[in-house]
């Protein structure tokens, strides 16, 4: 895909995205709209080995997302990639789904790991990293999402000292730098700069792009594949709620899905990249 | 039918062997035998006694640094890639500490993690209450999908360790750190999910895990010369329990006694009671930390002043066989 088929491609999973929480009357709205591009680059841009008929291919890169509750991006991005029907979306915290509220990886293909509780999934990225470079010595890499808030969490950081020790070098955390949280802007609750400067410290290698520029993202993890003695991680800034104008930048959407007035506004917007289209969707 | 025990069971020259020795030589097996098999470890390597498998399966040992709910993520990914790790630590910090990663990044994720908490109960003295795990069971056992194993000796350490192996799925094992008379043979029987007849009897059931599968067998050797005949059965296998065996032993005796170095609340005469309420109801005293946190001072002292002992399980058989009688 061209970088405007890829840009495309994020808007149809923030569609999605809108529709599933519409449907589900719960969940979270910002962090899912604003990561739509880092997910697009990884799974649609060449970055991700993957494939959607063999979920468990054993040279397939892993991909673990620590911050489960944006996993309405995931759900939606990997319906795209043809891991489980587009439909199926639809179902998402309905009783009986694959697609449970929090990500649960033993029902749902192409999922690696279960989250929820934030903090969890550096470390179970990083033993795969682990597993994978000194004991399989297999070349898959460890593609690991968080998000800022979540590294509030003391785990975190323990991981974080594991993967430089082993200089687990297939490893790359990707962070969603929105800079909201439930209760706020993350510098509010519990300030998290100088960020860069202290995974420097923890021994990573740290990026920094914009994270709705596709290109950029995908350009990162290359680079990451470079370095060679130490993992990386790329801290993409984003904006909370991306695409949707009135959702955009505000730490109460976080947690709340829209109703059916707002979703369909949203849509709109989305359909229209914010009234620039004047077509059929008027 | 009872079990072979050791020929020197009330002997004097009983030997005495820490049961965490027994899952270092499980691991010494394990590491010959299945290299899928991997230790893990937070900066304790030789007190829980994986020494020997770090020196000759350097690329199968893990260090981790004091960082217990890195520990149980670490486990969950490795499992994630096919291997059988067993993640260490002292109880009280794995799976005390890292409660919920065990719980949402191994057992609800249904990762192959075996998770040893050494030095567990209150045997572990002098380094008082921070360190005694009184809570452990409690707290694994509530846990879906996971199995709780909590061997008498080192003995059964190894067979545990073995087994555990075996299983596919979350396992914990109770180790403790003091010397513990080692009473079980080679010959001795143990599989997950069975309760084993130590000793029988018809007036009433004692049964129990740890160390104190030890003092209930003394109790029941005590209370012989009066005439009380005590059945012993060893529950190393909490959870799954053998409803079965101790139904079948109730139904006899009318009464049970539970012994443990655990939290009477939510171990294993919890486990025991909450199966004989559904089955078949008799009277239970419950013997082990009557709510409340441990001290410092040698294990003789700390297991008498806190009632865990065989003088206090052969005080419970009297009250509750008074309990029986007044039916």
């Amino acid at each position: 895909m061209n970088i405007r088929e890829l840009e495309t491609k994020a808007n149809n999973i923030r569609e999605d995205i809108i529709k599933m929480l519409l449907a589900a009357k719960s969940g979270h709205s910002a962090g899912p709209l604003g990561m739509a591009d880092v997910f697009t680059a990884l799974y649609f841009g060449g970055v991700l080995k993957y494939d959607p008929k063999n979920p468990q291919m054993e040279s397939r890169d892993r991909f673990v997302l620590s911050c489960g509750h944006i996993c309405p991006v995931w759900y939606a991005t990997l319906a795209h990639a043809g891991f489980f029907p587009v439909k199926e979306l639809g179902t998402l915290r309905k009783l009986g789904t694959r697609l449970q509220g929090h990500p649960h990886h033993t029902e749902l293909p192409g999922a690696e790991n279960t989250s929820g509780p934030l903090g969890q999934g550096l470390s179970q990225a990083a033993a795969m990293a682990y597993a994978l470079l000194k004991m399989k010595k297999e070349p898959s890499r460890v593609f690991c999402v968080m998000s800022d808030g979540e590294q509030e969490e003391g785990q975190i950081w323990e991981a974080a000292e594991f993967a430089a020790k082993y200089k687990l070098r297939n490893l790359v955390g990707l962070i969603d730098r929105n800079n909201i949280q439930i209760d706020g802007y993350t510098e509010d609750v519990m300030p998290l700069e100088p960020f860069a400067d202290k995974w420097r410290a923890y021994g990573w290698h740290v990026l920094e792009v914009d994270g709705h520029n596709i290109q950029a993202v995908i350009d990162a993890c290359n680079e990451a594949k470079a370095i060679y003695e130490k993992p990386t991680v790329i801290i993409c800034h984003t904006i909370p709620g991306k695409g949707v104008d009135f959702m955009e930048y505000s730490y109460e959407w976080h947690g709340k899905p829209p109703g059916p007035e707002e979703a369909a506004k949203a849509l709109n917007e989305l359909r229209t990249l914010g009234g620039k289209i004047t077509s059929e969707h008027q | 039918m009872t079990v072979k025990l050791s020929d020197k069971l009330f002997k004097k020259d009983l030997e005495q062997v820490p049961i965490r020795s027994g899952f270092g030589e499980g691991m010494m097996i394990l590491g010959k035998e299945n290299p899928k098999v991997i230790a893990l470890c937070c900066d304790l390597t030789d007190s829980t006694k994986l020494g020997d498998f770090a020196k000759t399966y350097p690329d199968r040992y893990v260090e981790v640094g004091v960082a217990e709910q890195n520990l149980a993520g670490l486990g969950a990914g490795f499992a994630h890639e096919g291997f059988i790790p067993f993640i260490t630590s002292y109880a009280t910090f794995s799976p005390g500490r890292n409660w919920d990663q065990i719980r949402v990044s191994i057992c609800y994720s249904q990762n192959n993690v075996k998770v040893i908490g050494s030095h567990a109960g209150i045997s572990v003295g002098p380094d008082g209450a921070t360190h005694q795990a009184m809570e452990d069971i409690a707290i694994t056992r509530v846990l879906p999908n996971m199995t709780v194993l909590v061997p008498c000796d080192a003995i059964e350490a190894r067979k545990a360790t073995i087994a555990a192996a075996k299983l596919n799925g979350p396992v914990y094992i109770r180790l403790a750190r003091e010397k513990t008379a080692q009473f079980t043979t080679d010959a001795t029987p143990f599989e997950i999910g069975k309760a084993y007849v130590y000793r029988e009897g018809r007036d009433v059931t004692i049964a129990a895990a740890g160390p104190q599968v030890y003092y209930a067998l003394q109790a029941a050797n005590a209370l012989k010369k009066e005439k009380i005949d005590c059945e012993v059965i060893n529950v190393a296998s909490v959870k799954p329990l053998d409803v079965e065996t101790l139904v079948a032993s109730v139904k006899k005796t009318q009464a049970i006694v539970t012994a443990e170095e655990h939290q009477v609340t939510g171990g294993v005469g919890s486990a025991v009671a909450e199966a004989l309420a559904r089955n078949f109801p008799v009277p239970q005293e419950f013997v082990g930390m009557p709510d409340h946190f441990g001290e410092s001072g040698e294990q003789s002292e700390l297991i008498a002043k806190w009632g865990m002992d065989s003088k206090a399980i052969i005080n419970a058989v009297k009250k509750v066989l008074k309990r029986k009688s007044q039916k």
